[in-house]
C-alpha cells in the first residue's frame, strides 16, 4: 500500500509525466492520473487521496470547478490542492486560492518546485 | 683512718663509678647517634645527585615543552582536516545541486522525446510539439510553420497565442525565418527584453530537420511573463526539437499517407472483387 497517493488531473499528457517524474521522487508515492476535471471526479469519488495537482484550463471540467467539488467532498475537504498555472493568469490564480486551493506553481514548470510543494504540503520538508 | 671515714670513701668511689657508668653510656648513645645522622646526610647527598643528574627543574619544562610542540602540530593537523573535510563537503553540495538540476534537465527532454514518438497521428505530433514548446520551453505566442513540398514556401500549421491568419507564408531567404530555413541553423535574438513583435523576424527560430533537409521552422514571438532569459536545458529543447519534432512529424506524415494509400487501395480492391 503507498503512503501517498497523489492525483494529477492535466489535459497535456507533456505535463502530467513531467508532474509525475518529478513526485516520483517521494518515497512510497502512488500517482493516479485524469485527463480532465470530470475525469479527476471519478477518480476522487473512487478512492481518498492525499494531494491534488490540477490545471485550470481544461476541456469537459476546468479546474476551478474540480476545487469547489472537491471541497465539497466530504473525504476529500482538507486535501491540499496544488493550482498549475501561468504567471500571467493572475485571477484564475486568486479565484483557485479562494475556491480552496493551498498552492500554485507556475508555467514552464521545473521538477524540483513541485518537488518541494509537494513536500511541503505533505509535511515531509 | 676511722671506718667512718672509710666507708664515706667507699660511697663516694661508688657514687663516681655510677656517674662514670652514665657518662660511658651518654657516650655510647651520642656515638650511635653520630653514625645514623651521617647514614642520613650520606642518603640525602645521594639523592640529591641522582635528582640533579636526571630529572631537574629545567629538563621537565624541556620535555613538557616538546609536548606542548608535538600536541600543537597534531591540532594544527586535525584543523587541516576538519577544513579539507568541509572543503570536501561543499563540493559534494555543489556537485548535487548541479547533478539534481542536470537530472532535470534530462527528465525534461526524456519527457519531450518521448512524447513526440509516442504517436502517429500527424495533429496529435504538432500538439505534443506545442506542449513542449508551452510548457518546458515557456513561450506564449509562437507558430508552427512547415514547408509546402508544391509551393517551396513556409506555411503555418499550429499556432500559440497568434491567429495563424497573422502569419503569412515564407519563402525561402525570406527575413529571418526564410534564412533560417535556408540555412537549417537556429537563430536566438542578443536581447529578449527589448525586443519587438515581428511577425517574419521571430526572437527565435529553430529549424526543424531531417539531417540536413529542413521541414519546417519553429519561430517564437513572446516567452511567459517569468522567463527573462532562456536557460541551458532551453537550448537542449530546441535542438532536440530540431531534430526529433521533425522525425516526428515526418513519420506521421508517411504513416497518414500509407494509410490514406491502404485506404484507396483496399477501396479499389472491393470494388474489383465485388
Amino acid at each position: 500500500m503507498a503512503d501517498y497517493n497523489i492525483l494529477i488531473v492535466e489535459d497535456s499528457p507533456t505535463m502530467r509525466q513531467l508532474i509525475s517524474f518529478a513526485l516520483k521522487r517521494i518515497r512510497g508515492v502512488r500517482i493516479v492520473e485524469a485527463s480532465d476535471g470530470v475525469d479527476g471526479l471519478k477518480k476522487i469519488s473512487a478512492e481518498k487521496f492525499d494531494m491534488i495537482f490540477t490545471d485550470i484550463n481544461m476541456p469537459v471540467m476546468d479546474g476551478l470547478k474540480l476545487i469547489s467539488l472537491v471541497r465539497d467532498e466530504p473525504n476529500h475537504k482538507g486535501v491540499p490542492i496544488v493550482v498549475i498555472t501561468t504567471e500571467g493568469a493572475q485571477e484564475d490564480r486568486q479565484r483557485a486560492l479562494a475556491l480552496g486551493a493551498n498552492d500554485y506553481i507556475t508555467k514552464p514548470i521545473q521538477p524540483n518546485k513541485i518537488l518541494d510543494v509537494a513536500k511541503q504540503l505533505l509535511k515531509l520538508a | 683512718m676511722t671506718i667512718e671515714e672509710e666507708s664515706g670513701y667507699r660511697g663516694k668511689a661508688e657514687e663516681f663509678l655510677q656517674v662514670f657508668k652514665k657518662g660511658a653510656e651518654f657516650t655510647q648513645d651520642l656515638l650511635r647517634e653520630n653514625e645514623r645522622l651521617r647514614y642520613r646526610v650520606l642518603e640525602l647527598e645521594n639523592s640529591l645527585n641522582s635528582a640533579t643528574a636526571g630529572s631537574g627543574p629545567d629538563s621537565q619544562s624541556q620535555a613538557l615543552i616538546q609536548r606542548i610542540s608535538e600536541l600543537e602540530q597534531e591540532k594544527k593537523a586535525i584543523l587541516d582536516r576538519i577544513q579539507q573535510i568541509e572543503d570536501e563537503n561543499q563540493d559534494f553540495a555543489n556537485r548535487y545541486v548541479e547533478i539534481e538540476a542536470e537530472n532535470n534537465n534530462l527528465a525534461n527532454l526524456y519527457i519531450a522525446s518521448y512524447q513526440l514518438h509516442s504517436t502517429l497521428d500527424f495533429k496529435e505530433v504538432l500538439q505534443i510539439i506545442m506542449e513542449i514548446v508551452i510548457n518546458l520551453i515557456g513561450a506564449e505566442e509562437f507558430a508552427l510553420m512547415l514547408l509546402d513540398e508544391k509551393s517551396g514556401d513556409l506555411q503555418a500549421v499550429a499556432c500559440e497565442g497568434l491567429d495563424r491568419d497573422e502569419v503569412p507564408p515564407v519563402k525561402l531567404g525570406s527575413g529571418l525565418i526564410g534564412q533560417t530555413l535556408q540555412s537549417g541553423e537556429s537563430y536566438f535574438t542578443d536581447d529578449l527584453e527589448s525586443y519587438q513583435r515581428d511577425i517574419l523576424n521571430p526572437m527565435v527560430c529553430v529549424p526543424l530537420k531531417i539531417k540536413d533537409h529542413v521541414i519546417g521552422v519553429l519561430s517564437i514571438y513572446k516567452l511567459l511573463l517569468q522567463k527573462d532569459q532562456f536557460a541551458q536545458v532551453d537550448y537542449e529543447l530546441f535542438t532536440l526539437l530540431a531534430g526529433h519534432a521533425a522525425t516526428a512529424i515526418f513519420g506521421a506524415r508517411l504513416y497518414s499517407d500509407s494509410e490514406r494509400r491502404l485506404s484507396t487501395i483496399q477501396g479499389f480492391l472491393d470494388l474489383l472483387t465485388k
